[in-house]
């Protein structure tokens, strides 16, 4: 067992720690209260080519694994981007895979390029208010027509979809009474996200003010039939294929931002006086930091098992959905831990602690429920009957 | 024209070193390494010269440890052409590393050196001078600018009194200061193109360099921690304190 990156994993690391200073914490206050895209940040990004980092070679990305792709978010949370970084760029690290597994070269070619450049953007139309994480349920139709299809429908919680120029698009084709089973019928596009048929409406939520999240009604879009993934009806499984790498990297940016929290709440308990000594000084103090340490090692070590598993082509289901469990309640403790050690500061803005503290509620929740992942977990590992 | 960069491997800036409890230097175990902040500069203005169309090649060389080599990846990964190790696990001095690099210019022929004024770690400032004395070459120090003309060197270089210009011959030796320009930082494509670019390996033994210390290291202290200063009410305090405590004035 070798837990040492790579010089390579190493330089990578020190790369994207580069970039990311020169984005302070003042700048991702400033975007989180201005509630602005971290354009230049991305731009940055893409024209490193980090954008690329899990794509293939022949499309000009660099085809590295989920290990690496692990280590940049990490890296680009723990510098206290947190996830108003991450969630800027995070859809193109994994979100694409479906194209790039199951899309034809015709496909792969056309879009995955201009992704790696940073020139497409592109969102996650598969969430819906009807469905939640019951996908088999969505309601959102693509109809055939002629060559293409034409879609109807609502999705929710589509992150970056104000500026995206693409969308992959879930929906289903063939109506679930005719299918031997309901994950069965459902299809998945990659395609213009097209305004005169789209309508983009963004939720006003408690934290990441910097990236969007939006409900987008979809009304009649024209979808030509060469951007229908793969094969129709498959969508769905398609779908799965993202889902362990997307909680392994979910898992190592809560991880970071638990870090960054923890770094900041130990320089502060260093330096805060009262009572004649270092807050840091009181063992109140100091166990509570310490133990968020231990917490978020560990989750850390389980991410990059699963990121390790998945790269080895072994099944890695319970380490991925343990890593992204793990890592989002190690980072939430961190936080809460750096907020209260930072006392009245930690709930002012200037502290960011606070800002780390709204940010993590997502990798709480999403992109699945603790709950889902524990019944997961009851029913694969523990061989549990199903509960619900 | 072809340009040789040293780069050292030295303690990374951002890590507050310490000193090993036996005073005998700074606890190395497992601290972070990268490359020397001027030697980053240097490679960055080698790396102008070769995309202005002024050179065609870039050397990077360091001498130490195995690990060394990572800190040639790094210049790799910036965009250098191939690297070269001299590897040795002995603590080197200024005058050593002059001579392992006279003798590693006499294998390569470089027309311009261009190394960091100084490394973070020992703060010497020796390395650039001893080459250039060594090789009998022009040396342009502390250079703020480099401008190649009429296939001479105008080094403008940060003094005491301000900017001073200099033309030197070539082949010569620069050393860069902090404003020469600002390095780029590796792309992930240059990254994996690095991991194919060439590496050579030699040994200051087989380059027939001695490499016995002239200096000995008495002892490595931390410097005394500064005390919290005070306020003082008027001028006159101010001027007492620092006649009769400060013994300043």
């Amino acid at each position: 067992m070798d837990f040492a990156f790579t010089p390579e994993q190493e330089s990578i690391r020190d790369a994207v720690e580069k970039i990311c200073q020169s984005y302070d914490a003042e700048y991702w206050r400033r975007q989180d209260q201005a509630g602005e895209f971290p354009e230049a940040f991305v731009k940055d990004m893409a024209d490193g080519g980090w954008l690329g980092i899990a794509m293939p070679e022949e499309f000009g990305g660099a085809g590295l694994g989920v290990t690496e792709a692990a280590l940049m978010m990490q890296t680009v949370a723990r510098s206290g981007a947190a996830l108003s970084g991450c969630s800027a760029i995070h859809i193109n690290i994994f979100g694409p895979m479906p194209v790039v597994v199951f899309g034809n070269d015709e496909q792969r070619s056309r879009h995955l390029p201009a992704l790696i450049r940073g020139e497409d953007r592109t969102c996650f139309g598969v969430t819906e208010p009807n469905a939640g994480l019951n996908t088999a349920s969505i309601e959102t139709k693509a109809e055939r027509n002629g060559n293409g299809w034409v879609a109807n429908g609502r999705k929710l919680w589509t992150s970056t979809a104000q500026t995206a120029n693409k969308i992959l698009l879930l929906a289903r084709t063939t109506a679930k009474e005719d299918c031997a089973r309901p994950t069965d019928g459902l299809s998945l596009f990659y395609t213009d996200l097209n305004r005169d048929y789209c309508e983009v409406q963004e939720i006003d939520k408690m934290g990441r003010m910097a990236v969007d999240t939006n409900a987008v009604f979809i009304d009649g879009l024209p979808i030509p039939g060469e951007d229908l993934v793969g094969e129709e009806g498959k969508g769905f499984r398609y779908l799965l294929h993202g889902l362990n790498p997307e909680r392994v990297l979910v898992g190592v940016e809560a991880v970071g931002i638990g870090q960054v929290a923890l770094e900041r709440a130990v320089q502060y308990a260093r330096e805060r006086e009262v009572f004649g000594r270092p807050i840091g000084q009181n063992q109140a103090i100091q166990h509570p930091l310490a133990k968020a340490w231990a917490e978020l090692a560990a989750a850390e070590l389980m991410a990059f098992k699963a990121a390790a598993l998945y790269d080895a082509g072994e099944e890695c289901g319970a380490e991925a959905n343990a890593a992204k469990y793990l890592g989002a309640e190690a980072g939430f403790s961190a936080c809460e831990t750096a907020v209260l050690t930072h006392g009245g500061m930690g709930y002012a803005k200037e502290f960011d602690v606070e800002r780390y503290m709204r940010e993590i509620f997502i990798a709480r929740i999403a992109p699945v429920s603790r709950e889902m992942i524990l019944n997961y977990i009851a029913e694969r590992v523990l061989d549990l009957p199903r509960s619900y | 024209m072809k340009i040789l960069v040293p780069v050292k491997r030295v303690v990374d800036y951002n890590v507050k070193i310490r000193v090993k409890a036996d005073q005998t230097g700074v606890d190395l175990n497992n601290v972070k390494m990268s490359m020397n902040p001027f030697d980053e500069i240097a490679v960055e203005e080698a790396l102008r010269m070769k995309e202005a169309g002024s050179a065609d090649e870039v050397v990077a060389v360091s001498i130490g440890v195995q690990q060394c080599q990572e800190t040639i990846r790094t210049a790799l990964a910036m965009g250098a052409d191939r690297g070269i190790l001299v590897k040795t696990d002995a603590e080197l001095e200024p005058l050593h590393v002059a001579k392992i690099l006279k003798a590693v210019i006499d294998e390569e022929n470089p027309e311009l050196v261009i190394l960091g004024k100084q490394a973070i770690d020992d703060d010497c400032n020796q390395t650039g001078q001893m080459l250039a004395a060594l090789l009998g070459r022009p040396q342009g120090t502390f250079a703020s600018k480099l401008e190649l003309v009429d296939g001479k060197l105008n080094v403008t270089r940060e003094v005491d009194a301000g900017l001073q210009t200099i033309t030197i011959d070539m082949p010569a030796i620069v050393t860069t200061d902090l404003r020469l320009n600002e390095p780029r930082y590796a792309s992930l494509p240059n990254i994996m193109k690095a991991k194919k670019k060439p590496i050579i390996e030699n040994t200051p033994e087989d380059m027939g360099i001695d490499i016995a210390p002239r200096l000995s290291v008495l002892k490595v202290e931390e410097p005394p921690k500064r005390e919290a200063g005070i306020k003082v009410e008027t001028v006159g305090d101010l001027v007492d304190k620092l006649r009769n405590e400060a013994g300043v004035i």
